[in-house]
């Protein structure tokens, strides 16, 4: 029988499957890191319980860690504590830490892919939504909650029903200044924050093919912004490419093994999706957010919709949305002032995010107005970056480039963006908050960002492109 | 884990859409190493101004409203998956959360937790809201046996739909971690098969 991506790797990983019950799905990798595993690791103490298989469990600090000065010890007293915590739970039940200091320390969801863990056909959770991100290598990863997180230290399964599946495909080429994060906002936008619950999306066709590895992760970590239970991308040589001769890779006769078996790992050609979208890449303009959910973006120079065309029973919900951001409807973001601009988060903090604002911004400095924030995913990109002196870039620039962690992407540590002030950011979510009380978060690409540092404004980078090549 | 069998209460109306757990618990409380106490910062910032001063406008902080069932607009409890959404409704003393949509990790976790999510129609959910606009003690009756939900002054019911797994979890107060660990055996066999 023919079947999806989804079907082919959730079928070989399913331990039993009795009719009325969930599935007992296997999972092949377990990562964690400070804040969603102390309540499970209690659960296990309480149980009197081991992980069951350690050797398949990697730990990370990420959440609560500063990003200046990290080998100082952490001064908020609490996010030391729980950090510590993490020191001490992986040490009791023998897993696998890159802490604070280590090498490969980083955002839990770009140290997967860097480190070789992350592999086509694999299943993967994480107690954080955005590990749809590792799906961009064909693999089935999801978010879970703490008590799913005791459930896999136990028993490295979790009781899982069957999801539904869409597929999603984006054709044709991408119009230059727009990028992997403009076609995930354009998409959200189109159908919705809530439009994929329930469902697991397959990204396909050939506007996704062409992207490269750092890009289609781009794509899968915002699955959940439309409420999927996670997205992927069906393996293909620019993943391959991407993995050989990593740390945890599979190399030498383990190699060709895996390869033989990745290159099955597709859809097959008249697999039945529960549902099927497409989109025409030509259609996506740079993206902007202009609300308080992912689902509230549009292209840069697109008005932002009148409340009167909103749904009866949405009008109060949009209006609240548009009095936090301070916004009128129906008005253009266009030459808006913007206080801060972050770059980083699991959604862009990559290299060739990295690369891609120090290229637009060399021999340009950011506008008074702004601070720019770069924080970048990992011990490795910080390193990378610093290797191609892009750091060298930055600083002319004006933009700090800090050390690894999620930072002002939930504003868990001090990294908060001030009340009342407006942050163009990289990262996933402009819920009301989110990246400090009463701040105002406008979610855009790298590049689109990166244009509000350097004008100080909303900008339409497609015209500060036009004006460097002309 | 808490059992729930039938339930009739008062409830608090918060008729807002696209509810994320970031309003639910904002991250700056995630830093506790515990499952207790996160219910004094639920919805922190719709309750409490910067300065920490009630915000008497929000339903949580008006006497009127009591009750142990959350009444909210669709796609409740969207964005992270931090648990911490659901102990910080339980641990304020809710055990139901009523919507006409739920987000898919949200709705989990409170399965995980003992807290009821009920998803019922939009036109019942506007049912509800009406029913505690003239009423605030308007009570609701939920009846997990029978899986259903009444509005007990106009007697509206509505079925809601609930995995039977699950469904006996929550009546026996048992856990997905008691049902796979007596399966460890087909764990191996799996993990030696592969």
């Amino acid at each position: 029988m023919s079947k999806t991506l989804v079907e082919k790797i959730w079928d070989a990983h399913v331990v039993k499957s009795e009719e009325g019950f969930p599935d007992i799905l296997y999972i092949d990798t377990h990562l964690i890191h400070e804040v969603t595993s102390p309540q499970a690791f209690d659960g296990l103490r309480k149980r009197g319980l081991p992980v069951f298989r350690p050797k398949q469990t990697v730990a990370t600090a990420d959440h609560n860690v500063p990003t200046l000065n990290q080998l100082l010890p952490i001064k908020e007293e609490l996010s030391r504590y729980q950090v510590d915590m993490l020191t001490k739970n992986c040490a009791e039940f023998g897993i696998e830490l890159y802490g604070l200091g280590h090498p490969f320390q980083g955002i839990v969801h770009v140290i997967g892919p860097e480190l070789g863990i992350t592999l086509p056909g694999k299943t993967m959770v994480c107690g954080d939504s955005h590990t749809s991100t590792h799906g961009a290598f064909g693999a089935i990863a999801f978010g879970i909650g703490t008590s799913q997180v005791e459930q896999v230290f136990a028993t490295q399964c979790l009781l899982q029903s069957k999801p539904k599946t869409m597929k999603i495909e984006v054709n044709g080429e991408l119009e230059k200044g727009v990028g992997a994060k403009d076609i995930i906002l354009y998409i959200i936008a189109q159908i919705s924050a809530a439009g994929g619950t329930g469902y697991f999306i397959e990204y396909a066709g050939s506007a996704i093919e062409s992207l490269s590895m750092e890009a289609r992760m781009t794509i899968c970590n915002m699955s959940i912004e439309m409420g999927a239970r996670g997205g992927l991308i069906a393996p293909d040589q620019t993943t391959f490419d991407y993995i050989k001769g990593r740390e945890f890779a599979p190399a030498g006769e383990e190699w060709d093994k895996a390869l033989a078996y990745w290159k099955t790992l597709y859809s097959d050609a008249d697999a039945k999706f529960d549902s099927v979208l497409t989109f025409n890449a030509a259609d996506i303009a740079p993206m902007i957010t202009y609300g308080t959910n992912p689902g509230m973006g549009m292209g840069i120079q697109e008005h932002i919709p009148a409340t009167t065309g909103q749904p009866e029973t949405e009008k109060v919900s949009y209006k609240k949305a548009l009095d936090y951001m301070g916004f009128d409807d129906d008005s253009s973001l266009i030459g808006k002032p913007v206080d801060y601009v972050f770059i980083g988060s699991c959604t862009n903090s990559r290299i060739e995010d990295l690369r891609e604002v120090a290229n637009f911004v060399k021999d340009k400095r950011k506008a008074d107005n702004v601070t720019v924030w770069i924080v970048p995913g990992s011990k490795q990109v910080e390193q990378q970056a610093k290797n191609e002196g892009l750091d060298k870039i930055f600083e002319a620039a004006g933009f700090q480039l800090r050390e690894p962690g999620c930072s002002a992407c939930l504003g868990m540590n001090e990294d908060k963006i001030p009340a009342g002030k407006y942050c163009v950011s990289t990262s996933n979510r402009n819920f009301e908050g989110r990246q400090g009380q009463n701040a105002r978060t406008l979610l855009a690409s790298p590049l689109t960002a990166a244009a509000a540092a350097v004008t100080g404004k909303i900008t339409d980078v497609r015209e500060m492109l036009e004006k460097v090549e002309g | 884990m808490k059992k729930f069998t039938k339930l009739t209460s008062a409830v608090v109306p918060l008729n807002i859409e696209n509810i994320d757990t970031d309003q639910i618990i904002p991250a700056r409380f995630l830093k506790a190493t515990t499952r207790e106490g996160f219910g004094e910062n639920l919805f922190r910032d719709w309750r409490y101004d910067g300065d920490n001063t009630p915000k008497p406008e929000f339903v949580l902080n008006n006497p009127t409203y009591s009750g142990q069932v959350l009444v909210a607009g669709k796609n409740f409890g969207c964005g992270s998956s931090r648990e911490h959404a659901a102990w910080a409704i339980q641990d304020a003393g809710f055990d139901a959360v009523i919507s006409s949509f739920f987000a898919d990790i949200f709705k989990g976790n409170a399965l995980n937790n003992g807290l009821l999510p009920i998803q019922v129609s939009d036109v019942f959910l506007a049912q509800i809201f009406k029913a505690v606009d003239s009423n605030p003690k308007s009570a609701l009756e939920v009846d997990l046996e029978n899986q259903t939900v009444t509005i007990l002054e106009t007697g509206a019911q509505e079925s809601f739909e609930i995995n039977p797994y699950k469904k006996s979890c929550l009546i026996n107060g048992y856990d997905d971690i008691d049902f796979i660990l007596n399966q460890k055996q087909l764990i191996e066999e799996f993990e030696q098969a592969k």
